[in-house]
């Protein structure tokens, strides 16, 4: 298996919506290359023919009757919000200025 | 009356029951002891007294007009803080939620107030749930009853804490990789991790969410299956919640007998690594089972020895992907918001300031091992070791009721010496990791005190999917007959604090 470079994590910081410094990427690189080389045995494992368990059980999806039930209000659901306004969440700008 | 802090569960619910003493005057006095300890223990992140007198005082006025009071009503119970309670701050130990009031409970919180237990307040843990240690906490770490300067075990340390100081003697946890059994372990207390579905995940904070399991703490077997009991059974609000009936838990720990039965000892848990005064406290165990009538045999699990690995790609790769909610939009921490940035910006500088080390650290090797070209190297890869691990206790329960193991490797190590390790701090779940793989049950039950440290040691009872109550019979066995061995629970010899 391959290791990991600082490249590389600042790439997947990025993916994962992270800001990390450049401490951080060096410090984080090391780590991950020693828990890579550790965890990449389990590519040793025979298991070609051996199907994958994503879960513990067989999953089904849930149904439940279509009934109008309470639900929480509007001052609830935006309550632990960082920020709301006119009963709606607020954001940050969205798209870019151009 | 400040014994009574002292008291199993089962004998406070009684005395409240019979009128010997009242609800209020027991939540007085576990709020006392939190008061008079708590300082130097950090097991508790958000105490509700006036929530925990209130509901004391219901519970005494329900016994006054004379309504029949559930086997627990009225006892107090620390809460681990991943679990939201409407109204309590709930924050997983991290920064990212300080503050935050949940407007609904979680199932197991609401299981718990119709049962009438008085839930005391939100205890320490590693943040969202990743963690050996509760070092991780944004909060600072929690000590260990039987030695402060040693972590407590995680990531529900705090829960074990409070257990082992007596600041109450009942506890909620989570499992995703030991997180209940690792804790109980290294405090000398009792913690079960259910069959994975047997407890409800609804408002349970999603760390990963195929592995995770909320289960009862306690200091006594019985104890925990009351609570096992009180939170257990099928929720609509949970898809992956078990629709069939709770096995006899609490039946089960009152007949506590092992003769008969079909025990094995793991061939792949221990040798290296292993602390010696813990392997040997496990093998005077595996003994007594013998002595109680329980026929020992060995048998082995080969896959179990990559359980490890396929963990640490699995949670982190879950973790990655359940962690992706906290975007600084919703709820919880913004950072960065003036007006001039973006939001994709907001929440890389709210996730940066909002997450710890480990969790980041998660996050990175998450998205590492679901990414293309990695996917199945890694990921994949995991997933087929999981199908051999469950195809190996499969194997295993043909030939044995129940397994057994020490649940850790060693005693509680000191706070701060795997810190900047993360596959030394990982190894602390060595054993309890390959249950949470497979969902199947399993306990962690004080064996004894390792003679190199005076340190409690851990034995693990493993059982089949659906039939947690063998846990409990065969824990409340080897409980009682050690209990007759040592004079005294084992509890009784952690120092004053």
């Amino acid at each position: 298996m391959p290791g990991i470079t600082r490249e590389e994590v600042a790439h997947l910081a990025r993916l994962s919506r992270l800001e990390l410094t450049d401490e951080e990427i060096d410090h984080f690189a090391g780590q991950l290359d020693v828990i890579l080389g550790a965890v990449a045995r389990v590519g040793e494992v025979a298991a070609d023919d051996i199907p994958p368990t994503s879960h513990p059980l067989p999953l089904t999806n849930v149904m439940r009757p279509d009934e109008v039930r309470e639900s929480l209000g509007t001052e609830q659901a935006l309550a632990g919000a960082p920020a709301a306004e006119q009963q709606r969440f607020r954001v940050p700008r969205i798209l870019g200025e151009e | 009356m400040n014994d009574l802090i002292r008291w199993t569960a089962s004998r406070t619910a009684a005395a409240i029951a019979s009128g010997e003493v009242s609800a209020v005057e027991v939540t007085r006095a576990h709020l006392d002891r939190i008061g008079a300890v708590d300082e130097k223990v950090h097991a508790f992140l958000h105490v509700d007294a006036e929530g925990a007198l209130a509901a004391a005082e219901r519970v005494d006025a329900k016994r006054a007009a004379g309504e029949e009071l559930g086997p627990l009503a009225g006892v107090p119970l620390a809460l681990k803080d991943v679990f939201t309670t409407r109204g309590v701050p709930t924050t997983c130990g991290s920064k990212m939620l300080q503050g935050w009031i949940p407007p609904y409970d979680a199932t197991v919180t609401r299981r718990l107030k119709d049962a009438d237990v008085v839930i005391l307040g939100k205890t320490n843990m590693d943040e969202f749930a990743m963690g050996s240690s509760t070092e991780n906490s944004a909060y600072g770490p929690t000590g260990n009853p039987w030695d402060l300067a040693r972590i407590p075990g995680g990531s529900g340390g705090g829960s074990a804490a409070a257990l082992a100081a007596f600041e109450a003697p009942l506890a909620i946890g989570t499992d995703t990789g030991g997180s209940i059994r690792q804790p109980a372990a290294v405090t000398g207390t009792v913690g079960v991790k259910p069959t994975y579905g047997g407890v409800s995940r609804y408002g349970l904070v999603a760390f990963s969410s195929s592995l995770d399991q909320g289960g009862p703490c306690a200091r006594t077997v019985l104890d925990t299956a009351l609570l096992h009991e009180a939170i257990a059974g099928h929720d609509p609000m949970d898809s992956t919640s078990i629709d069939a009936p709770v096995p006899p838990v609490v039946e089960a720990a009152r007949a506590g007998d092992v003769r008969g039965l079909r025990v094995g000892v793991v061939k792949e848990f221990g040798g290296e690594g292993y602390q010696a005064g813990v392997e040997q406290r496990f093998h005077e165990a595996v003994e007594l089972l013998s002595s109680l009538g329980a026929e020992v045999v060995e048998v082995s699990c080969p896959s179990f020895t990559s359980a490890l690995p396929a963990y640490y790609l699995i949670a982190p790769s879950e973790c990655s992907s359940n962690l992706a909610r906290f975007d600084a939009m919703k709820y919880g921490l913004r950072v960065g918001d003036d007006g001039t940035r973006s939001a994709e910006e907001v929440t890389a500088l709210t996730r940066a300031a909002g997450f710890g080390p480990e969790v980041k650290r998660r996050i990175i090797l998450g998205t590492y091992a679901l990414s293309s070209g990695y996917y199945d190297a890694y990921y994949g890869q995991a997933q087929k070791v999981r199908t051999l691990i469950a195809r190996d206790f499969a194997a295993a329960y043909e030939r044995v009721d129940v397994l057994v193991s020490p649940t850790t490797p060693t005693t509680a190590f000191p706070i701060g010496e795997r810190a900047d390790d993360p596959m030394a701090m990982y190894l602390a779940d060595l054993c309890t990791i390959p249950s949470n793989l497979a969902g199947n049950a399993a306990m962690s039950l004080p064996c004894g005190l390792a003679p190199e440290d005076n340190l409690p040691v851990g034995l693990q009872i493993i059982a089949p999917a659906m039939a947690d109550d063998r846990l409990y019979r065969v824990g409340a066995a080897v409980e009682a007959a050690f209990v007759d061995r040592w004079g005294h629970p084992l509890l009784d010899e952690a120092p004053a604090l």
